[in-house]
């Protein structure tokens, strides 16, 4: 080998070595495909995490929307809104926090992710395969909340539809930075616990559900669930409160700053 | 630096804490050679590594990958790993797993070519999870070599596979390194520098307390074992002059001098009888165990 090294010339050498630096774009494009490829597919082999994510929100919005307060829904065109809204954004929220925030946390302190770091992996192809597969469960969910509709005795336009679909996948995001966020800052055991945390408050005190007494009420606009289900409302045509430009704005400043911060810290310690 | 030069650590320190894991450690790779790093558990062995691949920063000191910062991904495209307790996701399957880390290469090998090479065909379709300590070591190492790397780092490859598995992945090592391509191992098993590498380097306490061929790490050490059956009272043998240590296993005695002429003309002056007479030079364990026992001290 050494032989072969001194034939060569210096600059010979040198662009040999730059070429094994260099990645054509078509690979480039294909090592981010396969990141999201496989990061899909193993969240679906594993039913425990995909099930309950894809087939929870339409069961529960039927048992509710189509049976427990069904006759409530068929005098009322806003309440059958509401639950469904309820449904959806709960909906796209749980492949975001916990696929990101449980599986960053775990593969941080299981070495995968010093793995990827020492290996080639373009940068930003671990969080974005991970959005990819929280966007496309999102998807999903979207998909069968859909097609769970005429049981649940609500009517919505094509376009309301669409519109729907595509405010709730986009919707995910914010969700997704936050579980990155976490997980890339707490161990997985203590990453259980905050991501559920902060699943149980925003489900619970942001006005998904029910209407919030005065004091929750004002402060709402602090969780991201509130812009989701506002701007989610609008485009049903039910009553909506403050901007959509307001909620859009605030959804995606919460994801441009939790990413930011996260992806930083993710490169500095892993 | 020179063109032949892949890989430097020059006046490197890191410290965790208060512990010092490398003490002004000067290390180089040079273009096709096997080197082994050798040294005993909390040596610096494994923080050397993270610190040639840009997984630590060193608190004093520099660090080069190809001319590099080892922190561009453009510099770790030329470079393959095998890290030490590494968990990867338990659901894909061993060629997924190499197919994804091919993906981040220039110009990889297929994952069949590469589980070729590595001897894990067989391991093909089968979930990582479900496979055995040592097979995930052997898929982990189709996955190092995967992307045609110049540089490989295997950080204890070895480690759990049993004998001819260990066989089969010295064979595709010294195979690499016919090839051009260059290796730094860290191992535990001497047996194993002294089997592929060309250059050794032991490190003790974050620093290196000795480094060249395997030949010349024997070389460093004087001392040499002699073995012979014979009826001669131990006792009596450990207060001759220069023996160091000596025993009996039934009829064998060992006997471990620095001047080994002089132990053996007292041997045969003492026991007519004396038979099977061995003289070695310690092995690389033993040059091993006595350097890093004077570093220690």
């Amino acid at each position: 080998m050494k032989a072969i090294s001194l034939e060569v010339s210096g600059d010979t050498a040198r662009k040999e070595l730059i070429r094994g630096m260099i990645m054509p774009p078509g690979r480039l494009l294909r090592a981010y495909l396969k990141e999201a490829k496989y990061e899909m597919a193993r969240m679906l082999r594993t039913p425990a995490f995909a099930i309950p994510f894809l087939g929870l929100p339409a069961l529960l919005y039927l048992l509710f929307g189509a049976l427990i307060f069904s006759d409530a829904i068929r005098n009322d065109l806003q309440a059958g809104k509401f639950i469904f809204t309820a449904f959806a954004v709960f909906g796209v929220m749980g492949p975001g926090l916990f696929g990101f925030g449980m599986t960053v946390a775990i593969e941080r302190e299981q070495g995968l992710l010093k793995l990827k770091r020492a290996l080639p992996m373009p940068p930003a192809a671990y969080p974005i395969a991970k959005m990819f597969m929280a966007v496309m469960f999102a998807l999903i969910v979207m998909a069968t909340m859909i097609a769970a509709l005429p049981l649940g005795h609500l009517k919505l336009t094509v376009g309301q539809a669409l519109a729907v679909v595509v405010i709730n996948v986009l919707g995910s995001l914010p969700f997704c930075a936050i579980g990155l966020f976490i997980g890339a800052r707490t161990t997985s055991r203590s990453a259980a616990a905050f991501v559920n945390i902060i699943y149980q408050v925003m489900m619970h005190i942001s006005g998904l559900f029910y209407p919030l007494p005065g004091f929750l009420r004002a402060i709402a606009p602090v969780w991201p669930t509130y812009h989701l289900q506002q701007l989610v409302f609008s485009a049903i045509g039910a009553p909506s409160q403050g901007k959509a430009v307001i909620h859009v704005i605030a959804l995606t400043g919460v994801t441009a700053m939790l990413t930011a911060l996260s992806v930083r810290r993710l490169a500095r310690a892993g | 630096m020179s063109n032949d030069c892949l890989a430097e650590l020059s006046g490197v320190s890191k410290r965790f804490g208060k512990t010092v894991a490398l003490d002004g450690l000067d290390l180089q790779l040079q273009r096709g050679e096997l080197f082994a790093v050798l040294g005993p558990n909390g040596a610096g062995k494994t923080t050397a590594i993270s610190l040639m691949l840009g997984l630590q920063q060193p608190d004093a000191g520099s660090v080069s990958l190809f001319g590099q910062s080892p922190l561009l991904v453009e510099t770790r495209r030329q470079v393959g790993v095998m890290m030490q307790e590494v968990y990867l996701v338990p659901e894909l399957r061993v060629r997924e797993q190499i197919d994804l880390v091919a993906s981040y290469y220039p110009a990889p090998i297929s994952p069949d070519a590469a589980m070729e090479m590595t001897h894990t065909t067989s391991l093909a379709n089968r979930p990582y999870g479900k496979l055995s300590g040592g097979q995930k070591r052997q898929a982990q190492f189709a996955m190092a070599i995967c992307g045609c790397p110049k540089l490989l780092f295997l950080d204890e490859p070895t480690v759990g596979l049993d004998l001819q598995a260990r066989e089969l992945m010295w064979g595709a090592l010294r195979q690499l390194v016919n090839h051009g391509a260059s290796i730094v191992l860290t191992t535990h098993y001497l047996e194993e520098a002294e089997a592929l590498a060309d250059r050794v380097a032991i490190l003790a306490k974050g620093r290196m307390i000795a480094s060249g061929t395997v030949k010349e790490m024997r070389a460093l050490v004087t001392r040499r074992q002699i073995t012979c059956s014979s009826k001669l009272d131990v006792e009596q043998i450990r207060t001759w002059p220069s023996v160091e240590h000596a025993s009996r296993e039934q009829q064998r005695l060992r006997i471990t001098t620095s001047d080994a002429e002089a132990v053996v003309r007292r041997l045969m002056d003492a026991d007519a009888n004396l038979q099977e007479l061995e003289v070695r030079r310690a092995g690389l364990a033993e040059a091993f165990t006595e350097l890093t026992q004077e570093a220690a001290s």
